[in-house]
């Protein structure tokens, strides 16, 4: 396959490619709908290209075994959808502890419980503030595209790499499942074995006889030493707040109403922004990123012109929180949201702002 | 003047945190003159998850990493993907690899990984303050059994050792004691097998060491020695119960 042709593509084996070419060689994952095309495209291709693909017998063995590796100066992929992240929580909750890089896809669906397979947002709240015990903070990326996501898990690696912490990307189902023409990244090769010291001088390979031993651990029981590795960690995701939003903004100059939507949601909104422009109504669109750090810098210039801000997404608001507190105050936000695996159209979109407009137009 | 006896290089020159009495300490020691009389110290890298022994890392002087409970199986996979030609170990208690392990361990033995276990036994969990474990003998008394356990209540003792001695991807496993000396020098023997079956990529290789808690046992370190003796032997028989050709 060549570099730099533009292919149409199912999201899960375009991530799947991504990440091998971004230097992943090793892959831990357990069934689980709607992501099965990754770990089924890495069984096949991942031996091929020197690396290892285990068929977990859990999530929470998956993810302990991408603990092993990442500890060993693996470069790993982690993937599975919702109630599956549920389950890897432990292993979030520990990878912050000892500090180590990981790059994990979320190909989000509809919950709580066992929920549906049917793609969904209502993962928000899991992966932005997550369930594992402690203080810490998963960075993740939200692509609207495959291709989006595509050129995301190469900054991802380049990010876990740089912070040693996990980086989620969670795109719900629709971008898994869907076909898109997309231009794969150049392969970047990997790091060999022997060249795991140089890269990653903490990593667990042996002393060789010829330094101290390395020795990754969480357990801390002296609580002033534990508040001491915290307080030692923290700036880290200080300048992660400072260093890694990102956003897209549409039209915020003109818009009376401004729709904050991320993921396949915010492609389904600027159509609903084209039929409420035919209609004379303004609309404009922060598209977060990131969803942490959250981009509360898109919402600091927002003009008298905005008259609603409007929060829209697949969840029983979730997102609406963050908008908050990026407002801070000084604009009231509504929502628009379908949840259980459940779309909202254009339409649907359009006719719901107008009804929250007080139906002035 | 020729030495009779050298500290072995694989344990660091510090007193460990175990209580007086406690096994854990031989069972240490064991693994790494092994790994040191194999010259493979410098390629080693061991888990040890929750349980007394998760400060395991600060006695052995070997890569090391700590595991939340019951995963060091998984974790270790994880690790001998990228280091295929290490000598990996995880080291666990029956608190934590009989109890909230079991998955990772049977499916560690499953895949026929080329790593080895050191299970502790002790029949009780230890660092959590002498609770009942799977492995707790009828009639044991803990802080979570206090009239003895009943199999009413809390079924019969788990025997790992047996249980994956029925999976074809388990290709060594043995159980030993630690009560005495002679039953010492076997385990030593019993962990060198282990690292020769991963050195040779066989498959899983296991042992299970009988081991004393005296203090969560409320007995004295030698009466503790003489309860494995006495109460778990008849219980837990120490034997081999499967081997290759290439390591017999």
């Amino acid at each position: 396959m060549s570099t730099s042709e533009k292919r149409l593509m199912k999201g899960n084996e375009a991530f799947a490619i991504a990440a091998i070419r971004s230097g992943c060689r090793f892959y831990f994952g357990y069934p689980i709908t709607p992501q099965n095309e990754i770990p089924e495209y890495m069984s096949r291709e991942l031996s091929k290209v020197g690396g290892s693909f285990i068929q977990a017998e859990s999530e929470l063995a998956a993810v302990n075994m991408a603990y092993g590796a990442s500890a060993a100066g693996g470069r790993v992929l982690l993937s599975s959808s919702s109630p599956g992240i549920a389950l890897m929580q432990e292993g979030m909750s520990i990878f912050c502890s000892v500090q180590l890089p990981l790059v994990l896809l979320n190909v989000m669906r509809g919950g709580p419980g066992i929920g549906t397979i049917q793609p969904s947002q209502a993962d928000y709240n899991q992966v932005t503030r997550g369930g594992g015990n402690g203080d810490y903070h998963i960075i993740v990326y939200a692509p609207s595209s495959i291709q989006e996501a595509v050129d995301m898990i190469g900054k991802a690696y380049e990010v876990a790499d740089e912070y040693r912490n996990p980086v989620i990307i969670a795109v719900d189902g629709m971008i898994g499942q869907m076909m898109e023409p997309v231009v794969l990244p150049e392969d970047q090769g990997y790091t060999r074995e022997e060249d795991i010291p140089k890269k990653k001088p903490w990593a667990l390979v042996g002393h060789k006889d010829q330094r101290d031993r390395n020795v990754i651990k969480s357990l801390q029981l002296k609580q002033e030493l534990l508040e001491e590795e915290i307080m030692a960690y923290w700036p880290k995701y200080e300048r992660a707040q400072r260093e890694l939003p990102e956003y897209e903004a549409r039209n915020l100059d003109k818009a009376e109403v401004v729709f904050v939507a991320y993921g396949s949601t915010a492609r389904v909104v600027l159509e609903a922004m084209e039929i409420l422009q035919k209609e004379g109504i303004e609309a404009g669109l922060i598209r977060p990123k990131t969803l942490w750090p959250f981009p509360d810098q898109a919402f600091e210039n927002l003009g008298d012109n905005v008259k609603k801000v409007i929060s829209v997404e697949l969840s029983q608001g979730q997102m609406i929180n963050d908008v908050k507190l990026a407002l801070n105050g000084r604009h009231h936000v509504d929502l628009i949201n379908r949840v259980g695996g459940m779309l909202l159209s254009p339409a649907e979109i359009a006719e719901r702002t107008k009804t929250l407009m007080g139906g002035t137009k | 003047m020729k030495p009779v006896f050298e500290f072995t290089k694989g344990m660091r020159e510090m007193t460990t945190s175990y209580c007086p009495g406690c096994t854990h300490g031989i069972a240490h020691r064991l693994i790494m003159e092994v790994l040191e009389e194999k010259g493979a110290l410098g390629n080693a890298i061991g888990v040890s998850p929750v349980g007394c022994s998760i400060v395991a890392h600060q006695f052995m002087n070997v890569d090391m990493m700590e595991s939340p409970h019951g995963r060091a199986p998984a974790v270790a996979s994880g690790i001998k993907r990228v280091h295929p030609d290490s000598y990996v170990f995880t080291y666990q208690g029956d608190g934590d690899l009989a109890s909230i392990g079991t998955g990772e361990i049977i499916h560690a033995a499953h895949r026929g990984e080329k790593f080895c276990t050191f299970f502790i036994n002790n029949a009780i969990f230890g660092m959590t303050g002498g609770q009942m474990a799977p492995t707790s003998l009828i009639g044991q008394k803990t802080t979570t059994s206090v009239e003895g356990r009943t199999v009413e209540q809390a079924g019969a003792p788990l025997r790992i050792s047996e249980m994956l001695a029925t999976i074809d991807g388990a290709v060594y496993v043995e159980r030993v004691s630690l009560h005495s000396p002679a039953e010492v020098r076997k385990a030593k023997k019993a962990i060198r097998t282990a690292f020769e079956v991963q050195e040779k990529k066989l498959g899983f290789a296991f042992v299970e060491f009988l081991s004393t808690c005296p203090t969560n046992w409320g007995l004295s370190p030698v009466a503790a020695l003489d309860f494995i003796k006495d109460k778990m032997i008849p219980y837990y028989p120490v034997k081999n119960f499967k081997s290759v050709e290439e390591v017999k």
